[in-house]
C-alpha cells in the first residue's frame, strides 16, 4: 500500500552544513502493517515522515500509497490520506480553540469546506462518545480550549482527531516522547486500541526500544537516512533490548554509547 | 453661565460627534480584528485600503452612483486589496508585514489614480448621511452615529455566522495553528487570502463611510489606521473583556473603537495638539503591547507610572499656563519645560536608584 522508492533529502545541499538526511530509502508497507520505528538521533526518522506526509519535499525518489503519487501533491491534499500526531503536544491541536471545534476541523479532513455549518448536533453525539472512549473525562469538557488541556490530554486529543476519519496511514512520530512516563504509557496504550480496532497501517517512530518490541507486527532501524534492519512477525516478538544494541553497533561502529537510545 | 456648564455642553457635542466617528471606524476596526486577532497576521495594508474606500466611495458618487451602492464597491475594493497582500505573502512567501506595506504603497498611487487628484470634496454631493438627515429629524452626528451601527451590527451578525462555518472555523484554526490545519487537509494559503481578503474589504467599508461622513475623500486618510484599529482593539478588550463568544468580542471590539474616540476628543479639549494624537495613539499602543512583559517584571512599572504622572503634570501646567496667561509664550514654555525637566528628573532618579528598589520604595 505505501511504496518508498529509492527517496533521498539533503538539507543545505551545496554549503558546509550539507546533510544527507534520508539516502535513497525504500520501503514498502503491506495493508494493516503496524511498523515501529527505532534509530538514533539524526537518523532520519522524523524527515522520513515528513517526506511523507509533505511537510518536507522529496529531492528525488517515489512516495505512492494506493497507487497515488503523493509527491505530487501539496500538504494539504496528502491529508486526506494520512493520520499524523506530532512529538510536541501543541502541534497538533488548536489551543485557541475548543475540543469539539478542534474535532470538528478533523472530522473535515480531507473534504471539502463550505459554507455549512463548522459543528453539528449529531457530530457533537458522535464526539461525545469517540472522546468518552478515551477514558480521560475529555467528554464533558468539549467546549474547553484545548489550551488548557495538559500534554497528555493534547496527545490523547491529537490521536483521536487523526484517526476520527479512518486514514490510511496514521504516522506518529515520537508522540510520547514529550509526556510523563505514566501518561506516556497510557497514551500508548490509547495507541494499540484505536490501531488495532480499526486495523490501521501505521508507522510509529519511538526511542524506547521495548514500546519497539512490543508494538506493532514490524520493527526498522534507521541509521544515516537508511533502513538497516527490518524485522517482522515471530521473528520481531522474540527481539531483546540487546539484540537491537548490538545490531545498531554494528551498524554504527561504537557510536552508540552516548546515544539516548540507551535510554529505551 | 457658570463657565463649567459651557464646558460640558460643548463638551456633549464633541462626545456625539466622537461617538459617530468610533462606530464608523469600528467598522474598520473589525476588519483589523479578523486579520490581527483571528488570522494573527498584523497586515499594513489596511492603511492603503481604508483610503481606498474612501477613495472608491467618494469618486463614485461624485459620478453619480447611489451612496449605498459605492460602500459595496468599496467592499469589494477592499477585499481585493487584501487578496493582494495575501498572494504576495502566500505564494511568493514575502513576509506578511513586507507583502502588507507593499501592497499599502502601491494602494497610494491607485487611490490617487482613481481619484485623480490628492482628495476629492463631496460638497452637495447625496451621502448615506444626507440621505438620512433628508428623512429623518436627525442631525448629523446622529444620522452617522444610525448608519454606523446598522452596518456595524450587520457586519457582527454576518462574521458571526461566517466564522462558524466550515471555512470561517478553518480560518480560525489557521490563525492558531498552521501546521495543524495543513495536517487536517485545509489550504493555508487560501485561508489566509480570503481572510486578508475579509478583512480589508470591511476596512475598505468603514473608509467609505468615514469619506461620506466627512464630506471628502483623501488619499492621506488612512495614515495610521493600523495604530487606532489596534488601540481600539486593545481598549475594548481591557474594558470589555477578551473572553466570551465571538459575537461579544467583535461587539467590545466596537466599542472600544467609540471610547476611543470619546477618550482623544477628551484630551483634545484638554489641551492636546491635534497632530500630537498619532503619538499619543502609538504611545498607548507601545504600552498596551508590552504587557506580557511588564506581568513578568514587575518593576518595569516603575518607568510607566513616571511616564503617566509627566503626561499628567504636563497637560495641567500647560493648561494652567494657558488659563492664567493666554498667549503667553515665555509662560507656556517655563510649563512645557517644567513638565518635561521633572518627568526626566523621574527617569533619572530610577536610573540611579535602580528600578527593584525604586519600586519597592513605592511600595511602602
Ligand atoms: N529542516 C532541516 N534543516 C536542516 N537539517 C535538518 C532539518 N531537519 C532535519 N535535519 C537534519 O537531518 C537529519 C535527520 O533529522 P531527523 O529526521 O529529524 O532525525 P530523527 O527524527 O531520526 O532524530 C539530522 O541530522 C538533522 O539535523
Ligand atoms: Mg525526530
Amino acid at each position: 500500500m505505501l511504496k518508498l522508492e529509492n527517496v533521498s533529502k539533503v538539507f543545505n545541499r551545496g554549503t558546509i552544513n550539507e546533510k544527507r538526511a534520508i539516502n535513497g530509502l525504500s520501503l514498502h508497507l503491506a495493508p494493516g502493517d503496524f511498523v515501529t520505528v527505532i534509530g538514533g538521533n539524526g537518523a532520519g526518522k522524523s524527515t522520513m515522515l515528513n517526506l511523507i506526509s509533505g511537510t518536507l519535499a522529496a529531492d528525488s525518489g517515489s512516495i505512492l500509497l494506493d497507487g497515488v503519487q503523493l509527491q505530487k501533491l501539496p500538504e494539504h491534499l496528502r491529508a486526506k490520506f494520512l493520520g499524523r500526531v506530532f512529538q510536541d503536544p501543541m502541534m497538533g491541536t488548536a489551543a485557541d480553540m475548543g475540543i469539539e471545534e478542534n474535532l470538528a476541523m478533523a472530522y473535515r479532513r480531507g473534504k471539502k469546506r463550505g459554507l455549512s455549518w463548522g459543528i453539528t448536533a449529531a457530530e457533537r453525539e458522535e464526539y461525545h462518545r469517540r472522546l468518552a472512549s478515551l477514558g480521560l473525562g475529555l467528554e464533558d469538557r468539549m467546549k474547553s480550549k484545548v489550551g488548557l488541556l495538559s500534554g497528555g490530554q493534547r496527545q490523547a486529543l491529537t490521536l483521536l482527531m487523526a484517526t476520527l476519519q479512518k486514514p490510511k496511514l496514521l504516522l506518529l512520530d515520537e508522540h510520547t516522547a514529550a509526556l510523563d512516563p505514566k501518561t506516556a504509557a497510557k497514551v500508548l496504550e490509547l495507541t494499540g486500541e484505536i490501531v488495532g480496532l480499526d486495523k490501521l497501517t501505521t508507522l510509529m517512530v519511538t526511542h524506547n526500544m521495548r514500546d519497539a518490541i512490543r508494538m506493532g507486527n514490524r520493527l526498522i532501524m534507521m541509521h544515516e537516512g537508511r533502513i538497516i534492519a527490518d524485522i517482522a512477525g515471530e521473528k520481531k516478538m522474540g527481539l531483546h533490548v540487546s539484540d537491537l544494541m548490538e545490531m545498531f553497533e554494528k551498524a554504527s561502529g561504537g557510536e552508540f554509547a552516548n546515544d539516548r537510545m540507551l535510554l529505551g | 453661565m457658570s463657565t463649567f456648564a459651557a464646558f460640558f455642553s460643548s463638551m456633549g457635542t464633541a462626545v456625539q460627534g466622537a461617538a459617530s466617528q468610533g462606530v464608523l471606524w469600528g467598522v474598520m476596526t473589525l476588519g483589523l480584528y479578523i486579520t490581527y486577532k483571528v488570522l494573527d497576521f498584523a497586515d499594513l495594508t489596511v492603511d492603503g485600503s481604508f483610503a481606498l474606500g474612501g477613495a472608491v466611495s467618494a469618486t463614485l458618487i461624485v459620478g453619480g452612483m447611489d451612496p449605498f451602492l459605492t460602500l459595496i464597491a468599496a467592499l469589494l475594493a477592499g477585499m481585493l486589496a487584501g487578496a493582494a497582500t495575501g498572494l504576495l505573502h502566500t505564494k511568493l512567501q514575502i513576509p506578511g508585514i513586507l507583502a502588507g506595506i507593499l501592497t499599502m504603497i502601491a494602494l497610494y498611487s491607485i487611490n490617487i489614480r482613481i481619484i485623480g487628484a490628492a482628495n476629492v470634496p463631496l460638497l452637495g454631493e447625496k451621502t448615506v448621511i444626507t440621505a438620512i438627515t433628508d428623512t429623518l429629524p436627525i442631525g448629523k452626528n446622529w444620522a452617522a452615529i444610525l448608519i454606523g451601527t446598522i452596518v456595524a451590527g450587520a457586519v457582527i451578525a454576518a462574521l458571526y455566522w461566517f466564522f462558524g462555518t466550515e471555512i470561517g472555523c478553518a480560518i480560525r484554526a489557521t490563525g492558531s495553528n498552521e501546521r495543524m490545519v495543513r495536517a487536517l487537509g485545509g489550504s493555508t494559503d487560501q485561508l489566509k487570502i480570503i481572510g486578508l481578503a475579509l478583512g480589508n474589504g470591511l476596512v475598505a467599508l468603514s473608509g467609505g463611510l468615514v469619506a461620506q461622513s466627512q464630506g471628502y475623500g483623501d488619499v492621506g486618510m488612512g495614515t495610521g489606521t493600523i495604530v487606532i484599529g489596534l488601540a481600539s482593539i486593545i481598549i475594548g478588550e481591557v474594558i470589555f473583556g477578551a473572553g466570551g463568544n465571538f459575537a461579544r468580542r467583535l461587539l467590545s471590539v466596537v466599542l472600544g473603537s467609540v471610547v476611543y474616540r470619546v477618550i482623544i476628543a477628551m484630551v483634545l479639549r484638554l489641551g492636546l495638539k491635534s497632530t500630537d494624537l498619532k503619538l499619543l495613539t502609538a504611545v498607548i499602543v507601545a504600552l498596551a503591547l508590552s504587557i506580557p512583559v511588564l506581568r513578568r517584571d514587575k518593576d518595569l512599572r516603575v518607568y510607566g507610572i513616571v511616564l503617566l504622572a509627566g503626561a499628567v503634570l504636563y497637560l495641567l501646567l500647560v493648561n494652567a499656563a494657558a488659563a492664567l496667561a493666554p498667549g503667553n509664550a515665555t509662560l507656556l514654555f517655563a510649563a512645557r519645560f517644567a513638565a518635561l525637566g521633572a518627568t526626566a528628573a523621574g527617569f533619572g532618579t530610577i536610573w540611579l536608584t535602580g528600578r527593584r528598589k525604586m519600586a519597592a520604595i513605592l511600595k511602602r
